[in-house]
C-alpha cells in the first residue's frame, strides 16, 4: 500500500486530536478528544496523563476509521503537544505520579521567588534565554520531587522518568514499559530551563542549581527525525517528528525565514518570530526560545511573546459563569453592544506573562457602571485578547528592530471575525489567515513528512500556504490611543495583587 | 386515519417525567413511574439520548432535560458556532476546489454569508462575511429555499429581483429551479447573479436531518461549468463532501 497520508497528534491544552493531511497539505481527517480539567486549589492546574493516553489511542485509530484507512498508509506520524506541563512516571510500572501539573499552574510562585533570590540565578537567563517563571518546567520538578516522601532518590536511581508531554506521548507509542523510547526535541527541552540555548544539551550547572537528577531527563533530540516505530494504537508507523505547539504552528505557517512571524489563538496565544540561526536576546520581555531543528541541520530560533488567556477567558465565560453557552456565541453576544461600554477585562489568571512578567498579578474587570450588560462584558473579553496581542507586538518590533507588517494568525479563535477585526485595528496593520487554520497540526505533519522525504523540501511546503481571509484596520487612530491608554492603566491595577508570604494558593 | 405513535406518547411521558421535581432519575425509577419495562424504557431514553432531549449524568448513571430541549424555542445553531465548526471542511473546499467558499444561513428573507473562504490564488479579495445574497439568484438561496419551507414560503414574486437576464423572475421557473435542487441535493446558478460568475452549493444539516444552512463555491463561470452551463461533477462532489462532513461534525447522522 502506498503511504498517502501523514498523520499529526496535536496534544493540546484542552484536547487531544488526531489530523491526517494528504499530499497537498489538505486535511482529510479529524478526530477529537477533550480531557479534564483539574483546578484543586485557586492557581493550580493538573491533567490525568493516563486519560490523554488512552485519548490519544483512541483518537489516532478514530482518525483512520473515519476514511477507512489503516495504518500501513501513514508514512509518519508527527507530535505537537502543549508545552511546558509536566509529568513524572515510573518507569518499571509505566503509570504516572500524581497527575501532570499544567503550564498555566502557579504554585511554584513562592520556589520561583526563592530560586530568584540566590546569588547565581543571572545563570538562567544567560544559559536558557527564559526568566525564572512558574510558567517553565523545572521548578515543576523541583516542586514535585520536594513533595513526595522516596521520590528523589527513586529520580536519582533513574526509576522516575521526567517528561513534558510529547515525551510521555513517544515512550507510551514505543511500547511505554516495554522499549519505550525516552526522549524530548530541542523545543521542548527549551522550555524547562535546564537546557543550554547555544549547545542545545542539558546543562549541568542548571541542573545543580534546580536540584534536578540527569537520569530522570530524556535524551534531547531534533525536531525531525525518526525516534522509533510505533508498537502501540498505529502499529508500525514510524514517529518521526515532535515540536511544542507554538513552534509547531510556526513551522505550519511556513516561517522558514528570519523575520518571519506568526499569532495562534488558543487557550493562551502566542507571537513567534522567527529570527534565523542564532539566538536573540529581548530587553523588552518576550523569551528567547529555539524555533524548531530539522534532523543534523542547524537549529532556528525565535522570539516569543506568551499570552497565557485568552480562549480560555472564553472558557471561563462559558463554563465558570454560564453566559454563553459555546465558545463561538461569545461573537454573537459581543454583538449586540457597540463597544465595550467602559469596561475592561484584563485576566490575569495566572499572573501576567509576556512582556510584563508578573506572577503576583490577578484578573481584574474595571470600570463597572450600572450601564454595563453581559455584552459589553463579552466585548470586553475579545478586547482583552486585542490589546494583549498590541503589547506584545510592540515589544518584538523594539527587540527585532523590524516593524511588524501584517500578522499571520492561526488556531481556534481566528474563526471569530469581530475579534479579527478588531486585532487588525488595535495594530494598525493587516491581519492574515492562512487556508488551514490547524497550522498546529500541519506543521507537526510537515515536520515529519520532511523527516522520511514523504515531502522533499521547504520550498514545496511554502507553496502550500494560501491566504483565507483578510481583515484590515479601520479604527479611528484617536480612539486607538485612547482604548489603549484605558487598557494600560487597567493592567497596571492587576500588579501586587498577590502578596508575598501568602500560602502558596 | 392511523391512531397516536406508541413510541412518541411514553417519550412525551418521560420528558414530562423528567421536568418535574429534581429532574434527575435512573432507568428504573422511570420505568416503574410509567409502569414500563425496563428495556422498553431504555430503549426510548436511548434515543431521546441521540436527539439531544435527555442527557445522562457519567457519574449517577442517571437522566436529566438535555440542553437542546430548553433551547427548542429559540434559533438553536448559532451563526458563530456552525462557522466555528464548520471552518477546517470549509477551508479543505477551497483548497481542493480552487475557488472561493461561502457558508449562508437564511435571514429576513435572503441569505446571510457567515463565512468566508478566499480563492486560494492570493489574489486581492475582500471578506463579504456579513453580507446579504438573493435567495432566487444564488445557489446557497436555491439550497435554502428547497429544504426550508419556512423560507420557502416567504418568497413572493415581487422578491424576485433582476440581476442578469438569466436571473429567474417568476415563480415559475424558480418552482422548477427548486424542484431539481431537491432531485439532485445540490444546487447550481450560471450567471443570474453576476456575469461571468456561476456557485455551486449543498445543504448542511443538523440534528434530526433539518437544513440549517448551505456551503458553496463560486468562480468563473468556464471553469465552474466548463460544458455548456453543466455544473462540473468533480466539482459538485467536493461541495457536496464538505456538506457532508459538516453535517457529520453538527450531529446529522448518516444523511
Amino acid at each position: 500500500m502506498v503511504a498517502q497520508y501523514v498523520m499529526s497528534i496535536d496534544q493540546g491544552t484542552g484536547s487531544t486530536r488526531a489530523i491526517l493531511f494528504d499530499q497537498g497539505g489538505r486535511l482529510v481527517s479529524v478526530a477529537q478528544r477533550e480531557h479534564r480539567q483539574f483546578y484543586p486549589r485557586p492557581g493550580w492546574v493538573e491533567h490525568d496523563a493516563m486519560e490523554i493516553w488512552r485519548n490519544l489511542e483512541h483518537v489516532a485509530r478514530e482518525s483512520l476509521h473515519r476514511v477507512g484507512a489503516g495504518a500501513d498508509q501513514v508514512a509518519a506520524i508527527g507530535i505537537a503537544n502543549q508545552r511546558e506541563t509536566s509529568v513524572l512516571w515510573d518507569r518499571r510500572t509505566g503509570m504516572p505520579i500524581g497527575r501532570a501539573v499544567v503550564w498555566q499552574d502557579t504554585r511554584t510562585d513562592e520556589l520561583v521567588a526563592e530560586f530568584a533570590e540566590r546569588p547565581d540565578a543571572g545563570i538562567v537567563l544567560e544559559r536558557t534565554g527564559l526568566p525564572l517563571a512558574t510558567y517553565f518546567s523545572a521548578p515543576r520538578i523541583r516542586w514535585l520531587l520536594d513533595h513526595t516522601p522516596g521520590l528523589y532518590e527513586r529520580a536519582e536511581r533513574g526509576d522516575v522518568l521526567f517528561g513534558t508531554m510529547e515525551s510521555w506521548v513517544v515512550w507510551n507509542l514505543t511500547g511505554g514499559v516495554d522499549g519505550g523510547v525516552h526522549v524530548t526535541d530541542v523545543t521542548n527541552a527549551s522550555r524547562t530551563l535546564l537546557m543550554d540555548l547555544r549547545t542545545l544539551q542539558w546543562d549541568k550547572e542548571l541542573l545543580d542549581f534546580f536540584g534536578v537528577p540527569a537520569a530522570m531527563l530524556p535524551e534531547i533530540r531534533s525536531s525531525a527525525e525518526v525516534y522509533g516505530t510505533a508498537k502501540r494504537a498505529v502499529r508500525g508507523v514510524r514517529i518521526a517528528a515532535a515540536l511544542g505547539d507554538q513552534q509547531a504552528a510556526l513551522f505550519g505557517q511556513t516561517c522558514f525565514a528570519r523575520g518571519e512571524a506568526k499569532c495562534t489563538y488558543g487557550t493562551g496565544s502566542f507571537l513567534l518570530l522567527n529570527t534565523g540561526g542564532t539566538p536573540v536576546r529581548s530587553t523588552h520581555g518576550l523569551l528567547t526560545t529555539v524555533g524548531y531543528r530539522i534532523g543534523a541541520e542547524p537549529a532556528a530560533y525565535a522570539l516569543e511573546g506568551s499570552i497565557a488567556i485568552t480562549g480560555a477567558l472564553v472558557q471561563w465565560f462559558r463554563d465558570n459563569l454560564g453566559l454563553i453557552s459555546s465558545a463561538p456565541e461569545i461573537e454573537t453576544l459581543a454583538r449586540t453592544v457597540e463597544d465595550n461600554g467602559g469596561c475592561y477585562i484584563v485576566p490575569a489568571f495566572s499572573g501576567l506573562y509576556a512582556p510584563h512578567w508578573h506572577s503576583g498579578a490577578r484578573g481584574i474587570i474595571v470600570g463597572l457602571t450600572s450601564y454595563i450588560t453581559k455584552g459589553h462584558l463579552a466585548r470586553a473579553v475579545l478586547e482583552a485578547t486585542g490589546w494583549q496581542t498590541r503589547e506584545v507586538v510592540d515589544a518584538m518590533n523594539a527587540d527585532s528592530g523590524l516593524e511588524l507588517t501584517t500578522l499571520k494568525v492561526d488556531g481556534g479563535m481566528t474563526a471569530d471575525n469581530l475579534l479579527m477585526q478588531f486585532l487588525a485595528d488595535v495594530l494598525d496593520a493587516p491581519v492574515v489567515r492562512p487556508m488551514i487554520a490547524e497550522t498546529v497540526s500541519l506543521g507537526a505533519a510537515y515536520a515529519a513528512g520532511l523527516a522520511v522525504g514523504y515531502w522533499p523540501d521547504l520550498e514545496g511546503l511554502r507553496r502550500n500556504w494560501h491566504r483565507a481571509a483578510q481583515w484590515l484596520p479601520a479604527m479611528d487612530p484617536a480612539r486607538r490611543e485612547s482604548e489603549y491608554s484605558n487598557w494600560r492603566r487597567a493592567v497596571e491595577r492587576t500588579f501586587d495583587w498577590v502578596q508575598p508570604n501568602h500560602a502558596a494558593t | 386515519m392511523p391512531g397516536p405513535v406508541q413510541s412518541i406518547e411514553r417519550a412525551a411521558a418521560i420528558l414530562r417525567l423528567l421536568a418535574r421535581g429534581s429532574g434527575r432519575l435512573g432507568v428504573g425509577e422511570i420505568a416503574t413511574s410509567l409502569g414500563l419495562a425496563k428495556g422498553t424504557t431504555h430503549g426510548i431514553l436511548r434515543t431521546l439520548q441521540g436527539v439531544g432531549f435527555v442527557e445522562q449524568d457519567k457519574a449517577s448513571g442517571k437522566y436529566q432535560l438535555g440542553a437542546t430541549l430548553l433551547h427548542l424555542g429559540t434559533s438553536y445553531l448559532d451563526v458563530n458556532d456552525l462557522r466555528s465548526r464548520a471552518i477546517n471542511w470549509a477551508d479543505a473546499l477551497a483548497s481542493r476546489s480552487g475557488e472561493a467558499v461561502r457558508i449562508g444561513t437564511p435571514l429576513d428573507g435572503k441569505v446571510l454569508v457567515v463565512h468566508h473562504v478566499f480563492r486560494p490564488d492570493d489574489s486581492l479579495q475582500t471578506l463579504d462575511v456579513g453580507s446579504l445574497l438573493p435567495l432566487h439568484a444564488t445557489a446557497l438561496g436555491k439550497v435554502l429555499l428547497a429544504y426550508d419551507a419556512d423560507v420557502a414560503s416567504q418568497v413572493k414574486d415581487e422578491d424576485l429581483e433582476w440581476f442578469t437576464r438569466r436571473t429567474l423572475v417568476t415563480a415559475e421557473a424558480l418552482n422548477r429551479a427548486i424542484g431539481q435542487v431537491r432531485e439532485l441535493g445540490w444546487a447550481v446558478e450560471v450567471e443570474e447573479f453576476t456575469p461571468g460568475q456561476a456557485s455551486i452549493a449543498a445543504p448542511i444539516r443538523g440534528y434530526g436531518g433539518l437544513v440549517v444552512g448551505a456551503i458553496s463555491i463560486a468562480g468563473a463561470v468556464e471553469r465552474l461549468c466548463p460544458l455548456a452551463d453543466r455544473a462540473d461533477p468533480g466539482l459538485v462532489a467536493f461541495v457536496q463532501n464538505a456538506a457532508r462532513a459538516i453535517s457529520r461534525d453538527l450531529g446529522a447522522g448518516r444523511w
